[in-house]
């Protein structure tokens, strides 16, 4: 009992092949549209690599830039066999390719699922990687004459004002790291003395951020230093302040980024998955229905095709004998060594039989 | 005597028309180019429209989109005129058309160049707007809580920050407007009143930059107030100090963004409008008229510029001219002889 089947006449089998020809070509372009969506994610990771700790979260472009590849290669080859398919020469050598092509096409769809998956599943990976990253730069902001470490000010810097966040989680990261170089402190200073005592390390620390963190919005020219003392300015409430500095945190503020990125090819991965099942579907009925057309005796006469030749439960059947009979393929058969003795003997008597009557 | 006779045969002939659609559909796509570059050179200007007093002239991305659309229906109609070229049929519906369409290409022509011409010329233009711009900018920073200049402040942060540069010639444009609003100032202060007090117009002046001024490469944390100070601050030399702020004033950031925009526009107008599209039309057209025995596709033909010398042309023209200015006069030679009779 095959599964959905439908009739072709030689006409449908046309139809069907131009359509699909059409289709694989499209399939191809949404290939290389995928292939480029991996690689601009990744270019957009790797701007910002310096702030991350760990590179996992590249699996999801590395499997994009992979699937779109193979994508367009499988799609061409689909192409290729639509032009052959209505060519009873041509088209018989397509018979085992095209089993290979099915395997190939179901996983490449697999994969398209799993990248969704994973571009949820990771967020968390990604916040975290982020998390240490930032911490990181912080802490070695000051260090612009270390080797190594030159350019993390200006690289924090430009992240701030680009993604208009402050510190890790907010603007107070930055009141527990000291973020002026040891160079530009002047220890004869009684201030920074005092500031130095505080606390059990030894650091500088203050309560201000550095410019990177001010909000342009902000209708007061930017307030950097004794950000929790009132005092120090005029009309101003450290409680109330919201406008003053980016309020937002560069983890979030990146996460948020990198999420939204992920989501907008969302739909282009879905639209390809569709796509290429559709090929997968086309190509099948395709072939089945030039089989069996070329096995009838009128070859432009109706023919059927269908998704399994036999039902669900028995193609599964089928394949787990076919299976086990490979395995078993190089095992000695005792029963078919005992068998093919005895055929043996059967054979050599008949030899001896025709001689006796003949004379 | 033709101007710059050739000989064309058939096949001649079908690769002029070949030849000559390229060029035209290439020209098309040129013209969508031009028209794109036109949008965007308008919105840049929208863009830093606050920084030029809203006073910026959009005649030039104007004029390159009135000029993209219209090279893009002149080549489109050139390129189906070839198309029909080689089908006598086709053509002969044309051919009346042809010589006010060789006219407008000519016309089309000018004004390209005149464009062009524009794109390097309105650089003077957007430099003296960019001057006027920016110092009212700076003098209107403050002003935040008045309406209409809100987002000055925001604009000009944002536009320091993304073109690296501070103030209109440098930074000690600065220490001559008063940048921090009365709002925010204590005038029960004795700093600040000092301050108000040390110049005629009673602004609170000081030798600090906003921070848009500063430069994120710069080693160490940037040193916005007290830049004239060497004891304000620890191991500092103002003189010296060159990394700490941006050096280089916007107006020439502006400038130098704006008129590499426009040279580069005028260059490509340049290129785009070779005459060779209407010299290759003038020849396919006069070949194809010219052909002996219009039955027989296989025959030769002459194709020419013009059809007599250029002296010759440009004498006709003038005469044309001279008898197209006369026809409202009364020709007395001619009266006299009908009131006689």
């Amino acid at each position: 009992m095959a599964l959905l089947k439908i009739k072709f006449t030689q006409q449908r089998r046309v139809h069907l092949a131009q359509g699909l020809w059409l289709l694989s070509w499209m399939a191809v372009m949404w290939g290389g549209v995928i292939f480029c969506l991996g690689v601009y994610l990744k270019t957009e990771l790797l701007r910002r690599a310096e702030v991350m700790d760990n590179t996992e979260i590249h699996v999801v472009p590395n499997i994009l830039m992979m699937v779109g590849l193979a994508s367009i290669g499988t799609n061409w080859v689909a192409s290729r066999v639509c032009q052959d398919s209505l060519d009873p020469t041509r088209f018989p050598r397509w018979k085992v390719p095209l089993l290979a092509w099915f395997a190939v096409a179901t996983v490449l769809c697999c994969l398209l699922i799993a990248v969704v998956a994973l571009s949820y599943a990771l967020q968390g990976s990604l916040e975290e990687s982020l998390k240490v990253g930032l911490r990181n730069g912080i802490r070695f902001y000051k260090d612009t004459d270390v080797p190594g470490r030159c350019f993390q000010k200006e690289t924090i810097d430009r992240l701030q004002m680009e993604f208009r966040c402050c510190g890790n989680n907010n603007f107070k990261d930055w009141f527990e790291v000291q973020w002026v170089s040891n160079r530009y402190l002047d220890f004869t200073s009684k201030d920074v003395k005092d500031r130095i005592r505080s606390n059990v390390d030894n650091r500088y620390l203050l309560d201000g951020v550095p410019f990177s963190c001010c909000n342009p919005t902000s209708p007061r020219p930017c307030l950097r230093y004794h950000l929790t003392d009132n005092n120090a300015h005029f009309n101003y409430d450290y409680q109330s302040e919201e406008l003053n500095l980016y309020s937002r945190g560069c983890r979030q503020a990146l996460t948020d980024y990198y999420m939204e990125l992920m989501n907008s090819t969302g739909p282009g991965v879905l639209s390809v998955i569709l796509i290429q099942l559709s090929v997968l579907l086309s190509l099948r009925y395709l072939q089945t229905a030039v089989e069996t057309a070329m096995v009838l005796e009128d070859p432009e006469g109706d023919s059927e095709g269908y998704l399994l030749e036999k039902g669900v439960k028995e193609t599964i059947e089928d394949l787990k004998i076919n299976a086990l009979t490979m395995l078993k393929f190089g095992q000695v058969d005792p029963n078919a060594a005992e068998g093919s003795s005895e055929v043996a003997d059967a054979e050599k008597d008949e030899k001896d039989a025709p001689p006796s009557p003949a004379s | 005597m033709p101007f710059m006779p050739v000989k064309f045969n058939l096949q001649k002939r079908v690769k002029l028309a070949q030849g000559l659609w390229m060029i035209y559909w290439l020209s098309v796509i040129v013209g969508i180019l031009l028209f794109s570059l036109g949008i965007f050179f308008k919105i840049e200007l929208r863009k830093r429209s606050e920084m030029m007093d809203n006073n910026e002239s959009h005649l030039v991305p104007n004029l390159l989109i009135l000029v993209g659309l219209l090279a893009c229906g002149v080549n489109a109609f050139g390129g189906k005129v070839c198309h029909d070229s080689l089908d006598p049929i086709k053509f002969a519906k044309w051919k009346p058309m042809l010589k006010p369409f060789l006219l407008l290409c000519c016309g089309f022509n000018a004004l390209l160049l005149l464009t062009a011409l524009l794109c390097f010329l309105m650089q003077f233009a957007v430099y003296l707007t960019l001057a006027e711009g920016l110092k009212n900018s700076i003098k209107f920073y403050k002003d935040t809580d008045t309406p209409g200049r809100c987002f000055m402040k925001r604009t000009l942060d944002l536009t320091q920050i993304e073109f690296r540069c501070c103030g209109n010639n440098n930074f000690r444009d600065w220490f001559e407007v008063q940048w921090i609003s009365n709002r925010y100032l204590d005038m029960s202060n004795d700093l600040v009143k000092d301050r108000v007090l040390s110049n005629v117009e009673g602004k609170y002046l000081m030798d600090s930059v906003p921070f848009s001024c500063c430069n994120p490469g710069s080693p160490r944390p940037c040193i916005q107030h007290h830049l004239t100070n060497n004891s304000a601050h620890y191991d500092y030399d103002h003189r010296i100090e060159e990394l700490n702020i941006w050096t280089r004033g916007c107006r020439e950031a502006l400038f130098s963004y704006f008129s590499s925009m426009m040279t580069s526009i005028g260059v490509l107008i340049i290129g785009a409008s070779a005459s060779v599209d209407m010299a290759g039309l003038k020849y396919l057209t006069t070949a194809l008229e010219t052909m002996e025995d219009p039955e027989n596709p296989e025959c030769e033909s002459d194709g020419w510029l013009l059809e007599k010398g250029v002296k010759e042309t440009f004498g006709d023209l003038l005469a044309k001219l001279k008898t197209l200015g006369k026809t409202n006069q009364v020709v007395e030679g001619g009266d006299a002889p009908e009131a006689a009779n």
